[in-house]
């Protein structure tokens, strides 16, 4: 019997006990999950302040160095820093840990999505210096 | 027959590693799908699982490599300021992009030959954001993929989620690429 399926009281599957899998903690999944809903959060959130502010699309250009990204480099650059950092981070907390996983998922899932939305055209453009 | 180095640097952006992006998508999406009790048996099991680590390791390798090329090497000739600040500018008469007089994104803008801005305000702007989902999605959903490992076949939630954060990726990859063949089209670099 799996002792995975036992841990986390999902369904029993005859075909895993060959395998004698042991039990995983969650932790290390849920904070996979959450990082990626804060990278793209974050990478989103840049893309919609980049038309507010003169200042912030400045600094956002400064990552391009000698090549002619303009402020697409910072926003990728700190979106995936964003994205790495927050991971390690969340691993370290919760490695050998049980979190709630789906919770974490839906937050993550919602970071997401209002991520995407701000990295729409039509909605970012809304807030554009005229 | 030949490519310049702008038309390699595209064929490798968008055909080379698109390719190997959607082959890599197509079987994982099939392994991860087929994790399902009943469906495979124990040495089965064993053998999917090898094969599914090397579909979602490639596809989320490959969803780097997509973005950073594309971002760092083909952005910049599209994007470049060419046509001088009042358009069309050099762009008047054009019917295509020219190198040294009219960047793509110059050519687009000045709708010298038809209706063309959108393809940048809508198209180039929508792609070159989201496509940096993609390459998040993948590495996350590759990861809970190796770690989880067969465990995945017991815990059909968690086999879902993954499932979400993976096509997600593939979505968000189809969003660049379709605008990308498009934009290549009217405008190439």
């Amino acid at each position: 019997m799996s002792t995975d399926a036992i841990e986390h009281g999902d369904d029993l599957v005859p075909e895993l006990e060959p395998l004698h899998l042991e039990a995983k903690p969650d932790g290390p999944g849920a904070a996979a999950m959450l990082a990626t809903g804060i990278g793209i959060f974050v990478l989103g959130v840049l893309t919609t302040l980049n038309e507010v502010s003169e200042s912030l699309r400045g600094f956002l250009e400064d990552f391009q160095g000698s090549v002619g990204v303009g402020p697409l480099a910072g926003k990728t650059i700190l979106g995936i820093v964003a994205f790495f950092a927050s991971w390690a981070i969340l691993a370290v907390l919760w490695w050998k840990t049980d979190v709630n996983i789906k919770k974490v998922f839906y937050v993550g899932l919602a970071l997401g999505i209002l991520g995407a939305v701000a990295m729409f055209p039509p909605f970012f453009e809304a807030f554009a210096a005229e | 027959m030949e490519l310049n180095t702008r038309e390699a640097w595209t064929v490798i952006h968008g055909l080379v590693l698109g390719a190997v992006f959607l082959l890599a998508f197509a079987g994982g999406l099939a392994g991860l799908w087929s994790l399902r009790p009943g469906f495979l048996t124990t040495s089965g099991i064993r053998e999917r699982m090898r094969r599914l680590y090397i579909g979602v390791g490639t596809m989320a390798v490959t969803a780097w490599l997509t973005v950073i090329t594309g971002t760092w090497i083909v952005y910049p000739w599209y994007r470049e300021s060419l046509a001088g600040e009042e358009l069309p500018g050099s762009c008047e008469g054009l019917v295509k992009p020219a190198l040294d007089v009219c960047s793509p994104r110059d050519f687009l803008r000045s709708n010298v030959s038809g209706d063309t801005s959108t393809w940048h305000t809508f198209g180039m702007e929508w792609k070159e954001h989201i496509a940096w989902t993609a390459p998040m999605l993948a590495t996350a959903s590759a990861f809970l993929v190796i770690y989880y490992g067969p465990r995945l076949i017991s815990r059909p939630w968690l086999r879902a989620a993954t499932l979400v954060m993976f096509v997600g990726a593939f979505s968000a990859a189809v969003v660049g690429g379709v605008f990308g063949a498009f934009l290549n089209k009217i405008a190439p670099v």
